[in-house]
């Protein structure tokens, strides 16, 4: 990477330091500075992810006393709901769209869109992605995608309801669902938003490979960056088969074809062969950046390098290559020859492996380690130990004899819960709280971070740990009122509490949006840190309540006590907004070298220098316990890594 | 967690279920294993104000890749073969049937057509009951899978068995009931607004039931005992 070509990478930012300033528009709104672009995509996401959610706890309220109203909805207007009662039809849609949105406009848009946008650049030294002005439609395609998608809720008929994987024939024929233009717009919003992606992809791929420091090597990259050069790859390949089967789908609704109807000579199961080629790669692309974020948080808060830095690199590369030849898996008992099923099952073992190699190796680096708890750390480790327990209820899956029992039940859904809420989410909570001060300028609350890490950890396994028990009962998925089967009426305290514990992780979540709202804009009137402790102390407080009733003393007594500790925990936390420094975290890579958030142009004349990989934490070549990539030691020469 | 397994009467269950419980125990001891070790490290390596420890520099250690590499690699793939062995018994090897029944499924019912005596489909001494399948126990028997619209699935949890009904295709899924009893058919595969609430009914018979069922629904004449349907 010579320092002619970094050198001649953006000019044109460094040229309008003399410019006058841009307007409100061009900062905000039609920005193409990747760090503006990357906190809209939060925004749009963390958006989303309050409706996804809202979604899910009326998905679960139906589980737990089905065809009964819900508290709060009675305004909900017929045929989507009736008097706060929740139809079927709507209940399908409702856990189609949670999924939907919960897979392509939350965890794409902010591990992919938002990390990938800000941290790209600043971690490699550059001073924008290569096309600004692509970056800028890429996240307004999204964006008009999103509408798309939540249009589909106020079109006759109503929102998809075939599920987030949209089976044909039922997807095919809206007389198989009486969902009409809702199920064409979920098709049309989803090719317009892997529009969006491809042109991410092609930005990050083209800016980690041309526009590195000088010095910044592949193996001198933060894991993180691996994981999203990985991820942009493989959006690339996969994206264009999902649109192609997403036109095929619409056209079969549309226009007349046959792809997947059997009575004009179409195949059912072509639908799912080609949306599962995209969808387990998908499912990769959802855990992979998190991943990376995993071990940079881990490395920095373990003040170690990250242990075996170059298995953790191939380790990716190995699952991304690996997640072309595993999706059968998602097929075994579809019909297809059930031959594939053993071909299918060996390569989905196989590729369990990297990921064991990756829980190893997080392990390796807390060994040893000087381990501070702060709260990226603490969501960090709780990826780690979810994604286990997400990865390890895999492998029964993997075993076909065994998937004959569980597919379809809620054996799969406690899965894919575990490593997309337990190993993405928390991913996405420790890049938030890491990284807030770099995006914002300001910290978080520490101690109202560790209040909500807690009671999210909590209230996460409450509800989806019990999923596991559900489907080994047979309880199948999808389905609108569980006590229409005899079967399943011994499971249906279960399904109660999971639901309640679904509640309480819906109100913890409360706790975050305080805590991001306060310290974004700095609100610290004194009633309102009041507040803030108080709302705090009692979403804890409430969770003996929520399960034990509110007809219950000895609830309301746990109540009192959890609450008073909350509340003195919470005592001297610190003010909401502060002003962060460039290196709040003592960290390693580039991004934390500039401005706390960094100009436009992110660094100043000059770009840095990489002297070294980005984990060199407690190394014996100086007193600190860290040795960021771009400084300079007198006498050294740069060494290799 | 385990005991929340339906009760097996299926002559494959015992082997599914053996797969269940050793992928279970494995898992569990691995589980156990890296979280022990995970809340160690926590505790030994916190940082701790004024020890004046520094952190171990290390970047790692190749022989311990190779061994969490090689280690996993090795239980997985014989996890691969035990399951291959059962998975061909269930789905690939099916044995000679003694009953056969058709099953069409459709929004939101099974229907079950039963060949009758003569043991052919198609012919006049068919019958079609909606959402009962009767079978006799200790028998093999073949259910001839189709959709009149979308997938569905035949779900039998007793049974160990799932089969997605696919349109356009007929499937030939087996099973062999060990124990009589009436259990539940449930759809499996989201299939429209009724998918919750689609279910049919499975009646495994005594060998004397069974023949009275079938003597009730297909007065014979003059035989005294009417063989079981053969396809």
């Amino acid at each position: 990477m010579s320092d002619a070509v970094a050198a001649a990478g953006a000019p044109a930012h460094v040229e309008h330091a003399g410019h006058e300033e841009p307007g409100f528009l061009r900062t905000y709104i039609f920005s193409t500075d990747h760090k503006m672009i990357g906190r809209q995509f939060l925004f749009l996401g963390l958006f989303m992810m309050v409706l996804g959610g809202l979604f899910a706890l009326l998905v679960r309220w139906e589980l737990a006393w089905p065809e009964t109203a819900v508290p709060g909805f009675g305004w909900v207007p017929e045929p989507y709901m009736f008097g706060g009662i929740i139809p079927p039809d709507f209940y399908n849609s409702l856990f189609t769209m949670h999924a939907t949105l919960m897979i392509f406009f939350v965890i794409m848009p902010i591990l992919v869109g938002c990390f990938g946008n800000f941290l790209i650049p600043l971690m490699i030294g550059a001073r924008d992605m290569a096309f600004p002005v692509l970056n800028m439609l890429s996240f307004w395609v999204g964006a008009l995608a999103g509408v798309i998608m939540l249009s589909s809720f106020l079109v006759q008929g109503g929102a998809a309801a075939a599920g987030w994987t949209s089976y044909a024939p039922l997807a095919a024929q809206p007389i198989y669902t009486g969902v009409n233009w809702g199920q064409n717009l979920w098709c049309i919003s989803l090719i317009i938003l892997g529009i969006s992606s491809l042109m991410g992809s092609i930005n990050y791929i083209t800016t980690i490979i041309n526009m590195r420091a000088p010095g910044m090597t592949l193996f001198r990259l933060p894991l993180v960056i691996w994981s999203l050069f990985i991820v942009a790859i493989l959006l690339l390949l996969a994206l264009p088969v999902l649109t192609s089967a997403l036109a095929m789908l619409l056209f079969d609704r549309t226009l007349g074809t046959s792809f997947f109807l059997p009575a004009g000579g179409g195949e059912p199961l072509l639908w799912q062969h080609l949306f599962w080629f995209f969808g387990h790669p998908e499912v990769y692309i959802l855990i992979l950046p998190a991943m990376g974020i995993a071990s940079d948080i881990l490395s920095t808060f373990a003040r170690k390098p990250i242990f075996g830095y170059r298995s953790m690199a191939y380790a990716m590369i190995a699952i991304a290559f690996l997640s072309w030849i595993v999706w059968g898996h998602h097929m075994f008992v579809s019909g297809m020859n059930p031959a594939l099923g053993t071909s299918f099952m060996l390569s989905t073992m196989v590729i369990a492996v990297p990921s064991a190699i990756k829980t190893f190796n997080w392990l390796g680096t807390l060994w040893g380690g000087k381990i501070r708890f702060t709260v990226p750390m603490l969501h960090a480790l709780a990826f780690v130990s979810m994604f286990v327990i997400g990865g390890l209820s895999g492998i029964f899956m993997a075993s076909t004899p065994v998937d004959i029992f569980i597919h379809d039940t809620y054996y799969i859904v406690a899965h894919i819960h575990y490593v997309v809420f337990g190993g993405s989410v928390f991913g996405i909570f420790a890049a938030i709280t890491y990284w807030f001060p770099k995006l914002f300028g300001r910290m978080m609350n520490e101690a109202l971070g560790k209040v909500h890490w807690l009671l999210s950890f909590i209230a996460f396994n409450c509800t989806f740990f019990p999923m596991h028990i559900l489907g080994v009962g047979g309880h199948m998925r999808r389905i609108y009122n569980p006590t229409q089967y005899q079967f399943l009426l011994p499971l249906q305290p279960i399904n109660v509490f999971i639901t309640l514990s679904a509640l309480l992780l819906g109100l913890s979540q409360l706790i975050f949006v305080v805590n991001f709202f306060a310290s974004l804009f700095g609100w610290n009137a004194g009633w309102f840190r009041s507040g803030a402790r108080v709302l705090a102390a009692a979403v804890a407080g409430y969770f003996p309540v929520g399960y034990l009733g509110r007809s219950s003393a000895l609830a309301w007594g746990l109540f009192a006590v959890i609450f008073a500790a909350v509340f003195w925990f919470l005592r001297g936390m610190d003010a909401f907004g502060a002003t962060a420094s460039r290196n709040p975290w003592n960290a390693n890579t580039l991004e934390w070298q500039a401005d706390s958030p960094p100009p436009h142009g992110n660094w100043g004349p000059t770009l840095p220098t990489v002297y070294r990989g980005p984990y060199e934490y407690s190394s014996p070549e100086v007193p600190e316990d860290y040795l960021p990539q771009a400084r300079r030691l007198a006498g050294a020469a740069a060494p290799a890594h | 967690m385990l005991r929340w397994l339906p009760e097996d009467v299926s002559t494959y269950g015992p082997e599914v279920d053996r797969l269940f419980y050793i992928i279970y125990y494995l898992t569990g001891v691995v589980f156990i294993l890296v979280a022990a070790c995970l809340v160690y490290f926590l505790v030994r390596y916190r940082h701790r104000e004024g020890d004046g420890r520094r952190a171990t520099y290390t970047h790692g250690s190749t022989t311990l890749e190779i061994v969490w590499t090689v280690i996993p690699s090795l239980i997985l793939v014989v996890l691969f073969f035990m399951s291959r062995v059962t998975w061909a018994r269930i789905k690939e090897a099916v044995p000679p049937a003694a009953v056969t029944v058709q099953l069409t499924a459709k929004q939101f019912n099974w229907e079950m057509v039963y060949p009758g005596p003569d043991g052919k489909f198609d012919t006049a001494d068919d019958l079609k009951i909606d959402n009962e399948l009767h079978v006799p126990v200790n028998q093999n028997v073949h259910v001839i899978l189709q959709s009149r619209d979308v997938i569905h699935s035949f779900y039998l949890p007793n049974l160990r068995l799932r089969q997605d009904v696919v349109p356009g295709r007929q499937i030939v899924a087996w099973f062999n009931a060990t124990a009589p009893g009436k259990y539940e058919i449930p759809c499996s595969q989201l299939c429209g607004f009724g998918h919750s609430g689609m279910r049919g009914w499975l009646f495994v018979h005594t060998p004397e039931d069974y023949r009275r069922w079938v003597e009730e629904h297909w007065p014979a004449p003059a035989a005294s005992s009417p063989p079981p349907s053969k396809s």
